[in-house]
């Protein structure tokens, strides 16, 4: 059994709020170099060019690549022969998040529902648990903007829709967004479990790097199909018309009840940030 | 094509504009979303004053991140524009000339901005930090427990915007869409 004090998570958590807003990962960035060499619109094309401009005066600056600096959104992956010290884990967590988020000059945008009052922390996280074998512990730090979390839909089918009914749906999603989420986006979605389940399937399939390929080769051809699709939708970064649409779109099945068909897909924007270390 | 443009706006200036046009502001603008909408039009229902003179203004939807010391602001990209649509016509009505963000509007704002002569404009989505340099000045000048979502006025130098909705109603959001869509 090894011990690790929670304090270690808060300030790797405090780190990696700032590191993920402020530096753009590499595999949205290789994505956007992918999409300048596909894009046939020069309106579209001098966006992407915006998109890296920003990223690099983001990082240079220490400033968010955008104002909205999400929820954070955080996975911990527990080996189950760590005991926990000093604290509870969640209180750590969300003193990382407020931490960095002040440290960082990040937007605080956690409010109240009804009055919107404005909570000053950026707490609660969102905070995703799932135990692992052995005794590292892995964080990831995923801060989600509100625009594309709000074209996110979720949808509790008859099983008679079938795949062709839930591929149907995933697209409809998209195209209804247009400009909104901020594209090119990047599609999470959920297949099975139950309500609030497949809910996180889709929010856990953003975490697959852009451009990795599925174990799966059934949920890979099912990716292949609906890429295909998303990106004949013609609505192109920031909406003004191409043909990248979405950088990539991931897909999470888990067997299901008989009676149900649950499909969630959850959007991603361009500003996809996300940071992971092992300790 | 693209054209300068001062703000706020007094003349006719906008008529000029089409869709997909590239537009550099430069001026002052206010910011506003969700909340400070709220506010405004709580203003105007109760009688009082609005913080700044809405005939001829631009109003950005920006909630920025906060400036580091010796910045002017932090990052300022635009939010989604929908989220206002409830409070925009009547803010059309009392003169309001231009609206910044990104995203579609519904029917009803469309048809005020017509009704009104003013124009929508979409900047670039996920790159506040670009955008925070055309920003020159920025001062709080209402609500501001909004934190973020405090009206702040701004000094803008070729802020880059592109004409998605003109006076005339047309919508380049359909139109660019349409051009590269693969039934």
């Amino acid at each position: 059994m090894r011990s690790l004090s929670v304090e270690i998570i808060e300030d790797a958590v405090r780190k990696m709020v700032m590191d993920a807003n402020y530096n753009a990962p590499e595999d949205v960035k290789k994505a956007f170099d992918i999409a300048l060499e596909k894009e046939e619109s020069e309106v579209a094309k001098k966006i992407f060019l915006e998109f890296k401009e920003n990223h690099k005066l983001a990082s240079e600056e220490k400033l968010g690549i955008c104002q909205d600096t999400g929820l954070a959104v955080i996975f911990l992956f527990l080996g189950q022969d760590v005991h926990l010290v000093d604290g509870d884990i969640y209180e750590a967590i969300n003193r990382g998040v407020e931490k960095g988020y002040t440290e960082g000059y990040l937007r605080k945008s956690t409010c109240d529902p009804f009055t919107r009052k404005n909570l000053g922390t950026n707490t609660p996280a969102i905070v995703h648990i799932k135990f692992i074998p052995g005794d590292k512990v892995k964080i990831v730090v995923m801060p989600k903007g509100g625009g594309a979390e709000n074209m996110s839909a979720l949808k509790m089918f008859a099983p008679s829709a079938g795949l062709e009914g839930a591929m149907d749906f995933v697209v409809e999603t998209v195209r209804k967004a247009g400009p909104n989420p901020c594209p090119p986006t990047i599609i999470g979605v959920g297949i099975g479990g139950n309500f609030e389940r497949v809910a996180f399937l889709a929010k856990r399939a953003l975490l697959r790097p852009i451009g990795s390929k599925n174990p799966d080769e059934r949920l890979g051809s099912i990716e292949s199909e609906l890429f295909e699709r998303i990106n004949k939708l013609g609505i192109g970064a920031m909406g003004l018309g191409g043909r990248v649409t979405s950088l990539a779109v991931h897909v999470e099945l888990e067997p299901c009840h008989i009676a149900s068909f649950p499909v969630a897909v959850n959007i991603e924007c361009n500003a996809h940030r996300h940071k992971s270390i092992e300790l | 094509m693209e054209f300068n443009l001062n703000a706020p706006i007094k003349d006719n200036s906008l008529e000029k504009l089409n869709i997909g046009d590239r537009v550099y502001l430069n001026g002052v603008i206010y910011t506003a979303r969700d909340s400070a909408h709220k506010r405004l039009i709580d203003a105007l229902d109760e009688g009082r004053d609005m913080p700044f003179e809405i005939a001829g203004s631009v109003i950005y939807y920006v909630g920025p991140t906060p400036a580091r010391p010796g910045k002017v602001i932090g990052s300022a990209g635009p939010t989604t524009s929908y989220r206002m649509d409830k409070y925009a016509p009547r803010l059309l009505d009392l003169g309001l000339k231009g609206m910044i963000g990104k995203g579609n509007r519904s029917d009803d704002v469309i048809s005020s901005i017509v009704k009104n002569k003013a124009v929508y404009f979409a900047a670039t989505g996920g790159v506040g930090a670009l955008i925070s340099k055309c920003i020159v000045k920025s001062e709080v000048i209402a609500f501001e427990e909004l934190g973020p979502e405090a009206i702040r006025r701004l000094e803008v130098k070729n802020f880059p915007a592109i004409v998605v909705i003109d006076t005339f109603g047309k919508n380049l959001y359909e139109e660019g869409i349409q051009k590269y869509r693969i039934a």
